[in-house]
């Protein structure tokens, strides 16, 4: 769901245009400015969420305190559940590239670089917030020729560079290709202003699967930390005496051992009685 | 000589693989952390090689970027194939990434009128070979479905049975009993859906005709037969002494366009001085019955969570907490009625006493 703010410029318009083309059909562009705050009052994104059904949105207003702003989001349940507000330094948009696009509906392919997108937990969220608007559907099988692009996010000095590559497969000796990229999309400098992030219970709500999809534990087996797998096998109780072992046939009783032992527990058992 | 040459050949060998391989090796100093069910690499090496490259570090962008999708690439690459319509095609593993969900979970059904009776009496389904043995025909067939082992609707005799009318035909006796058979099925299917769906069907209690029902349920039955037809009954004869039933007028009654004019010219001034006036009007009726409603929906909402928890931790402490809440909503509704109820009557009444009269001297907080 992509929406204008009531002051939205030419560079963010241009922006949720691009999103658009590079989302499509998954999306759906409001053409008409809606004049609300999305950090103030969340009743209306509500509302069209409800309407149209979709639970991940971008909001784009301009304001001098805040130019060229950008706020991303996601709901659940038709509440917002995490926000976070990005401002657009640098901005290169699709048509200005001459390249050839790829065609839309592609499932594209994400790479995050840089350490930041672990340490911080605004950042963990920026990335899991990124990860779920731009990956395509889920798909079980895709086909090799059809990787076309690549979306690649770097944060580097408190910045997020955005940039989208369109996928050269070159020749090379073995099966796997070698990659070229060649600039294709449009490309972002993004700085992280306010967040809105959920509270972790809800955050735990949101998160909680069916109990069909959780992976099935297998029992008795345990790993180990170097890699080594073990097994517990329970038995019942053995009756040691009577253990079939290896027969050695010198170890075998003779008759005369025999009728010792006998009249030794015949003595044991007179004298008990 | 020969040794050598052989040994030659190996070493060249080894070379061109390791040129082949540099083409798409890439070396990093933490390895990427991959997600193929969303195609997603995290690249956690520390982007020291951007540091210095100044503020447009597109080219130094590009490098990584290639670098980072090489490795992407080929790992996709040593994915199973296979061969769908002429494309060679990747099976991708389950995403590893937990994403939060966009709606919450779904609630579990409630049980089945066959699921319930088979948990109490402790009914657990064998498992059923999927062919059977036919001797008819000599093979191993279906247990059910399309040239099923014994299909009784392609046999060509049908013994007519002791106690049966000669005269009836067997054969669409068993075509009827079929029907009779896969209707009962749906509704039954369609029964347990409105139950999880909480949706009320519309039900034929008092219309199956018994041997003893009394007369205004025959009669109520008679009026569902009339309005049963494809003109909602607006052509269905009356007998000749029959009455016309009371209460299935219209529901809304409008007045003719002109006639009273002195009702016209009231209702009109009344109209305009409402609309004139600064305070707003006050309909206690409406106001009243509003606020009933919404108690009564807290309740049962009140009374949901109750009957939940009240599940979950063991019955008592939840039906204790029903029954504080029984009396006072009572009492409460009785006194909400009462005040109601001495409004009815021309409603514009109701309207007009502001504040002077207070109906029953009892009014909800």
């Amino acid at each position: 769901m992509l929406i204008k703010g009531g002051n939205a410029n030419a560079t963010v318009t241009q922006v949720l245009k691009d999103v658009y083309a590079l989302k499509k059909p998954y999306s759906v562009l409001y053409k008409k400015k809606n004049i609300t705050r999305p950090f103030e009052d969340q009743t209306s994104l509500e509302f069209f969420s409800k309407k149209s059904d979709c639970s991940l949105f971008m909001f784009g207003s301009h304001n001098k305190k805040r130019p060229n702003n950008l706020v991303i989001g996601r709901m659940y349940d038709y509440h917002v559940l995490d926000m976070i507000e990005l401002g657009i330094e640098n901005f290169v948009s699709l048509k200005d590239i001459k390249n050839s696009k790829c065609p839309e509906g592609t499932k594209p392919m994400l790479i995050f670089a840089g350490d930041d997108f672990d340490v911080t937990e605004d950042y963990r969220r920026l990335k899991s917030l990124l990860i779920d608007f731009f990956r395509g559907p889920t798909v079980s099988n895709i086909r090799l020729a059809g990787l076309e692009y690549v979306l690649h996010f770097t944060a580097l000095n408190g910045k997020i560079y955005f940039r989208s590559y369109k996928l050269l497969l070159k020749k090379s000796g073995c099966r796997t290709p070698r990659i070229e990229l060649e600039e294709m999309g449009p490309s972002l400098d993004l700085v992280l202003r306010r967040t809105h992030l959920a509270s972790d219970d809800l955050y735990k709500l949101s998160m909680k699967m069916p109990k069909a999809l959780k992976p099935k534990k297998k029992k008795n087996i345990s790993h180990d930390t170097f890699g080594t797998t073990y097994g517990r096998i329970h038995m019942q109780k053995q009756d040691l005496s009577k253990l079939q072992t290896r027969k050695m046939k010198g170890l075998k009783k003779r008759p005369a051992e025999r009728i010792t032992e006998d009249q030794e527990k015949k003595s044991k058992r007179i004298k008990k009685n | 000589m020969e040794g050598q040459s052989v040994e030659e050949l190996l070493a060249k060998a080894e070379q061109g693989e390791a040129e082949k391989l540099q083409r798409i090796t890439v070396l990093k100093e933490l390895e990427l952390e991959f997600d193929l069910g969303n195609l997603l690499a995290s690249d956690r090496n520390p982007p020291t090689g951007l540091r210095c490259a100044g503020p447009t570090p597109e080219a130094e962008l590009r490098a990584l970027a290639r670098d980072n999708t090489q490795l992407l690439i080929n790992q996709l690459w040593q994915l199973p194939t296979e061969r769908v319509e002429e494309a060679i095609v990747a099976r991708l593993p389950e995403p590893t990434t937990r994403l939060p969900r966009e709606k919450p979970l779904p609630r579990p059904r409630p049980l089945t009128r066959w699921q319930q009776f088979a948990r109490l009496k402790g009914i657990r389904s064998k498992k059923k070979t999927n062919l059977v043995w036919d001797e008819v025909s000599g093979q191993w067939r279906r247990r059910w479905g399309y040239q099923r082992a014994r299909d009784d609707t392609k046999e060509w005799l049908i013994e007519v049975p002791g106690n049966a009318d000669p005269l009836e035909d067997q054969f669409a006796k068993r075509i009827q009993a079929k029907k009779e058979r896969v209707a009962k099925n749906e509704l039954n299917r369609l029964r347990n859906l409105a139950r999880a769906h909480k949706m009320q069907l519309p039900s034929g209690a008092g219309l199956h005709p018994t041997g003893h029902q009394s007369k205004e349920e025959l009669g109520r039955a008679m009026q569902v037969a009339k309005v049963s037809t494809a003109s909602v009954g607006r052509f269905q004869e009356r007998l000749p002494k029959e009455k016309a039933p009371r209460g299935s007028g219209k529901k809304r009654k409008f007045q003719p366009l002109f006639g009273d004019f002195a009702a016209e010219k009231k209702n009109q001034l009344e109209l305009l001085r409402i609309m004139n006036s600064k305070k707003p009007q006050l309909d206690v009726t409406r106001a009243t019955n509003k606020q009933m409603r919404e108690e009564d929906q807290e309740e049962a909402a009140k009374r949901r969570k109750m009957s939940q928890k009240g599940k979950r931790k063991g019955g008592r402490q939840g039906l204790g907490g029903k029954r504080k809440g029984g009396p006072p909503s009572q009492g409460g509704k009785r006194k909400g009625g009462l005040g109601g109820k001495m409004n009815t009557g021309p409603p514009g009444f109701g309207g007009k006493r502001k504040g002077g009269q207070r109906p029953g001297g009892k009014r909800r907080k």
